[in-house]
């Protein structure tokens, strides 16, 4: 049911049956540490690359999310999902693993986001179970975006941590004490000019007021009808810039939290927060998946939030746009 | 909101950079690898008293290219320049460590196309660099020469 500009409403009930995470060693260390349910004791985790670990990543998380509530893959009727690779290849990779219909998703760090709002509308229809995963390695982003690990270079301090993690989610019919998704609001590409590759908290933040102001306006809500908004790696930087950007519309977030910026401890010094296309969903997977299932949160906005730049748009002197899609999570009263 | 406004929001709220810091950090490291490189003149010019000048120059270069690039391999050299900066990009270990660092990083690709051919991406600008200005300098000389 369409509400508003962006928002939709899901007519069936849409479960969220199963959650796993895999978090890096950084991350393990980090404010989350107790939620994680398995972790990686080095980045390369004996395979060749950190490509590779990165494909092993995915197809564990994937594999362990559908073991935990004993459901074959072959059982899915798609796993769909994404990573910030060129083409891809983490998230196609591990698929080849499952004789699981695929589909690819791209969004940066936002596709988290995109997969639960398709996915969740797949499994409003016809289909009966999905998998959403995504995620992110900190030594395959900075060879991708930035420099060689080992040059010794100075981050800024606006700069935040590529998070080394995966998180998996098993949207389903099946009914249970669990998390609904309720539905979402789809967001635009929303770009202020911002061109600093190092400074992505301030250029996601006007894409992500953007869509939370449209969901409120959309559904009539205000902020306190949900306990918390989180988006997903905005970053310290970026989510006191989404609370001024948000004020200026009207609104006053003060429920708002972002993934990025509560992963790490102040003491690992990680600049401004975790980034990439695994925080949100190791965060949603490994605390916020916890907390909806022992009561503890009831109503969350979860908003992943993404930068759609290239290392080449960023040295051709584009700006950086940005997106974010907001999805409503619910317990059952 | 408009775009100016918000450019103007960000430039007078994002966090700077403590330059005053950075400067004292890129000083103290960078005259610290001075002092051992001049430290290696010394012990060379003692143990090598029939080297002229310009061999102990060359020697004392490789010794702190070797050291640089051994620091790099095992670790280290990133963990300095974290906090040094310029400190510790600007001496010749610095460049050791800007063709080592992709060295290691694209050997996975292979000897051929990943190693040798993505060594250079850091230190090709400064190799091109430094070859186009010695031209121009080299130019200018000669033509103040033929003047005179």
């Amino acid at each position: 049911m369409k509400v508003g500009k962006q928002t939709y409403f899901l007519d069936n009930k849409v479960y969220i049956q199963s959650a796993y995470s895999l978090a890096g060693p950084y991350e393990s260390k980090g404010n989350f540490r107790e939620y994680f349910d398995s972790v990686m004791e080095d980045d390369e985790w004996k395979c060749k690359s950190h490509e590779m670990a990165e494909i092993e990543m995915q197809r564990y998380v994937i594999g362990e999310c559908l073991s935990r509530v004993n459901v074959n893959p072959m059982d899915c009727d798609v796993i769909m999902g994404g990573d910030l690779i060129n083409q891809i290849v983490p998230t196609s990779f591990s698929a080849r693993d499952f004789r699981t219909p695929f589909m690819g998703l791209y969004n940066a760090c936002a596709t988290f986001g995109e997969a639960m709002a398709i996915g969740s509308t797949l499994v409003n229809g016809d289909f009966e179970k999905v998998v959403c995963c995504t995620s992110s390695h900190y030594a395959t982003a900075e060879r991708q975006y930035r420099y060689p690990l080992e040059l010794g270079t100075q981050p800024t301090p606006e700069s935040q941590w590529t998070v080394t993690g995966s998180g998996a989610v098993l949207l389903s019919k099946k009914q249970g004490n669990y998390p609904l998704v309720k539905g979402y609001t789809i967001g635009r590409v929303v770009d202020f000019g911002l061109s600093d590759p190092n400074n992505m908290g301030g250029a996601m933040a006007p894409a992500a007021s953007n869509t939370i102001v449209t969901h409120f306006r959309d559904t009539g809500r205000s902020p306190d009808y949900y306990d918390m908004i989180i988006t997903g790696d905005l970053g310290r930087f970026g989510r006191e810039t989404l609370h001024y950007l948000a004020k200026k519309e009207g609104y006053v977030l003060d429920n708002l939290n972002d993934c990025g910026s509560l992963m790490y401890s102040e003491a690992q010094k990680a600049g401004q927060g975790g980034s990439g296309a695994g925080c949100c969903s190791l965060v949603f997977a490994a605390y916020l998946y916890k907390k909806l299932i022992d009561g503890s949160l009831k109503k969350i906005l979860f908003v992943p939030t993404g930068a759609m730049l290239s290392k080449d748009s960023a040295l051709q002197g584009e700006s950086i746009p940005g997106i974010a899609h907001a999805v409503v999570i619910e317990m059952e009263d | 909101m408009e775009d100016k406004q918000y450019m103007e929001y960000i430039h007078t709220h994002a966090q700077k950079s403590n330059h005053a810091l950075t400067l004292v950090w890129a000083f103290l490291v960078g005259g610290f690898i001075c002092c051992i490189g001049q430290a290696f003149r010394d012990i060379f010019e003692v143990a090598l008293p029939n080297w002229d000048e310009g061999k102990i120059a060359a020697l004392v270069s490789m010794t702190m290219i070797f050291l640089g690039s051994f620091l790099t391999a095992i670790g280290v050299y990133d963990k300095i320049g974290m906090h040094a900066g310029g400190g510790s990009i600007v001496p010749i270990t610095g460049f050791a460590n800007s063709v080592v660092s992709p060295a290691m990083e694209f050997n996975k690709e292979g000897i051929v196309l990943g190693m040798m051919a993505k060594m250079f991406v850091i230190a090709g600008p400064i190799i091109v660099a430094g070859t186009v200005s010695s031209v121009v300098t080299g130019l200018i000389y000669w033509i103040v020469e033929l003047i005179k």
